[in-house]
């Protein structure tokens, strides 16, 4: 039982982390119904950025730990939301008008040319993160030894994500991100400035892709630049999972990947723990073909 | 109007003379030099062939194409030989991801996952009973078609983005399948080792100029059959389901049906394609069927021109020889290559040699 629920927790850590990937190409293929291949790539430039600020200000210094994290943390989702805005400007409003499988190209071009830039300034090398910034403490919950680590990760990404949610739901912005996602042409009309709002989008996406790569640096301790393939894969797994263009469905698919990894990987086989995530996507689209919780489309006749 | 070809001769000319200066300058030696004009000239003649910029007519651009292409062995070096039989391979590819993607237009970037069912069976049969490697061309082609036929039924129905994502699980799923053993037949991730070489009339096929030839011939057939499926009623019912999947349906056409037809045909292809790369190989290991080699074909039709015969040869070229052709930079190729992407889909949204609409004559 104890194994269960560290699979579990650590499950919903790693999946929090997908979640707030997952977030990016959700809300970016809401808005312009467009896969943002390029997003795991920015993930990895935030791991990257974290780790050079980190290391080159020694915020943990001169703040504390927990502040010095902090602080690190508002300045990688700045820096990755302004590369994400950047990023849009030059690979995808050129093709706003075109159809779908050119932006797809130039995205997975925008990728490459990202990861290819990580490795041109940082080397091919695995990159370590400093190992004493947070203080290894492990939680005795309910009689359960968790790391600090995993708590904190996990509510960080759950706090992100309320934060959001109340963002889209609740502010005169996040409707019009609604509206945008809806029907472009009708916010238009309505005085939104759809230019404004894909702009935004692609800095909280890229922000919260940034954030979680700093969390994985910090959880996993170490880094390389093509790991933005294979979580971006996976975060796009989630938000398929819970429906593209949803954006609880994007945290409920994160999580969800994120503890059957974990359950498969430790009661299945570990050797097949990424294709036990496909497997389940595979099944839960065969019987729900929008995923979780996508809308069912009507056919436009 | 009629100088238009002057001005675009001499500006090719120059460019000819410049990027020789260029390679000289950064000291790329002769054989090399050979094999990139080689590369850029028939993409060159083949755009030529495809969009008549000389006014030449199309059959004589491309019967110069064929020529050059016949020749090249003659001309170059084994390496860039080599690199004409990886384009010859990618272009069998692209072309029978061309049915799936470029006419019918499913979203599939899991044709890796037909590619490596063909190699691997062929690996299999060839290494534990000795069957000649030519003969289980049409054995591997049917296990790759037959696969998708079982994958692809139930997911058929899935829209774009989602069908792509499962396109690509499966890629995964097949990968880790290799990787893992399944079935202790599939060699680990070490792969299986000894595949034979090809022997045709008791003639063993063994040098990269004998390859060439094999695998040319091979595009050759491909491309006179699917040329000929294009304006088949099977071929014209694919376009029609790309272009409005409700309209289509209207019109009595059986869209799963069709759609079935073009996973399992291009997927017979992709592993026929699977038993020439493991045969000129002789080793196969699960790494060259991972997901970037789907990547790599999908971009091959949309860069060439999704649903023409000319650009899916042409994006082979684009995507196998731009990497080599850029090797001088070391580092820096593919980062050059992702830029490239962009812009080309920016400047040439439709593609390079997007299809041409059918004409037919009034009278």
């Amino acid at each position: 039982m104890e194994e269960f629920f560290q699979q579990l927790t650590n499950g919903l850590a790693v999946g929090g982390i997908y979640a707030l990937i997952a977030l990016g190409y959700t809300m970016v293929y809401g808005v312009m119904k467009l896969i943002n291949f390029a997003h795991g790539d920015l993930f990895t430039i935030g791991a990257y950025l974290g780790l050079t600020l980190l290391t080159s200000l020694s915020l943990t210094g001169r703040f504390g730990a927990l502040a010095g994290v902090l602080i690190l943390a508002v300045m990688v989702m700045a820096l990755v939301g302004i590369v994400g805005i950047v990023l849009e400007r030059a690979a995808y409003r050129p093709l706003r008008e075109s159809p779908r499988l050119s932006a797809v190209v130039s995205a997975l071009g925008a990728s490459i040319f990202l990861q290819n830039t990580v490795m041109l300034i940082y080397g091919a090398k695995f990159h370590f993160y400093p190992q004493n910034i947070l203080p290894k403490i492990t939680i005795h919950l309910f009689g359960l030894p968790i790391p600090l680590m995993r708590i904190i990760i996990l509510l960080t990404s759950l706090i992100m994500m309320a934060a959001l949610y109340l963002f889209i739901q609740k502010t005169k912005v996040g409707t019009a991100i609604r509206a945008a996602a809806i029907d472009q042409g009708a916010a238009r009309l309505m005085g939104i400035d759809v230019n404004l709002v894909i702009m935004i989008v692609f800095l909280i996406g890229p922000a919260l892709g940034g954030a979680a790569g700093l969390m994985v640096g910090l959880y996993y301790g170490h880094i390389n630049f093509t790991m933005g393939w294979i979580y971006g894969l996976k975060a796009f797994t989630a938000a398929i999972l819970g429906g593209i263009g949803n954006i609880p469905g994007a945290m409920v698919g994160g999580l969800l990947l994120g503890v059957i990894e974990a359950m498969g990987a430790a009661y299945i086989s570990i050797a097949w723990k990424d294709a036990i995530a496909f497997c389940v996507l595979i099944l839960i689209l065969i019987v729900r073909p929008t995923g979780l919780l996508g809308e069912r489309v009507a056919e436009k006749v | 109007m009629k100088d238009n070809r002057v001005i675009y001769g001499i500006l090719l000319a120059v460019a000819a003379v410049n990027l020789h200066l260029l390679l000289t300058v950064y000291s790329v030696d002769a054989e090399t030099q050979v094999g990139i004009f080689a590369i850029l000239g028939l993409s060159m003649i083949l755009m030529e062939g495809h969009a008549n910029y000389f006014k030449m007519g199309h059959s004589l651009g491309y019967a110069i194409f064929i020529l050059i292409l016949v020749m090249s062995p003659l001309l170059l070096n084994r390496y860039w030989v080599d690199v004409l039989n990886n384009v010859g391979l990618y272009a069998l590819l692209g072309l029978s991801l061309n049915i799936i993607l470029g006419h019918a237009g499913l979203f599939n970037m899991g044709h890796a996952s037909f590619y490596a069912v063909g190699a691997y069976t062929a690996a299999i049969l060839n290494t534990s009973y000795g069957i000649p490697v030519l003969w289980l061309l049409p054995v591997a082609g049917l296990a790759a078609g037959l696969f998708a036929a079982v994958v692809a039924r139930p997911i058929i129905h899935l829209r774009g983005d989602y069908l792509l994502i499962v396109t690509i699980g499966f890629v995964e799923i097949i990968r880790i399948a290799l990787v893992n053993n399944v079935f202790g037949i599939t060699g680990g991730s070490n792969g299986i080792f000894g595949i034979s070489r090809p022997e045709l009339f008791g003639f063993r096929i063994r040098r990269p100029h004998e390859f060439f030839y094999l695998i040319w011939f091979f595009v050759a057939v491909t491309v006179f059959l699917f040329h000929r499926l294009e304006g088949s009623r099977f071929g014209r019912a694919l376009n029609y389901l790309r272009e409005d999947e409700v309209a289509a349906e209207g019109s009595g056409i059986n869209i799963a049906h069709y759609k079935l037809l073009a996973f399992i045909l291009g997927a017979t292809w992709a592993g026929m394609a699977g038993v020439l790369y493991a045969t000129k190989m002789t080793i196969i290991s699960p790494e060259s069927f991972s997901f970037w080699e789907s990547v790599l074909v999908f971009l091959i039709v949309i860069l060439g021109g999704s649903g023409s015969i000319p650009g899916a040869i042409l994006g082979a070229f684009l995507i196998v020889g731009l990497p080599e052709i850029f090797r001088g930079f070391a580092n820096a190729r593919m980062l050059i290559f992702g830029a490239v992407m962009m812009l080309m889909m920016i400047f040439r949204t439709q593609g390079i040699l997007p299809s041409r609409a059918r004409r037919f004559s009034v009278d």
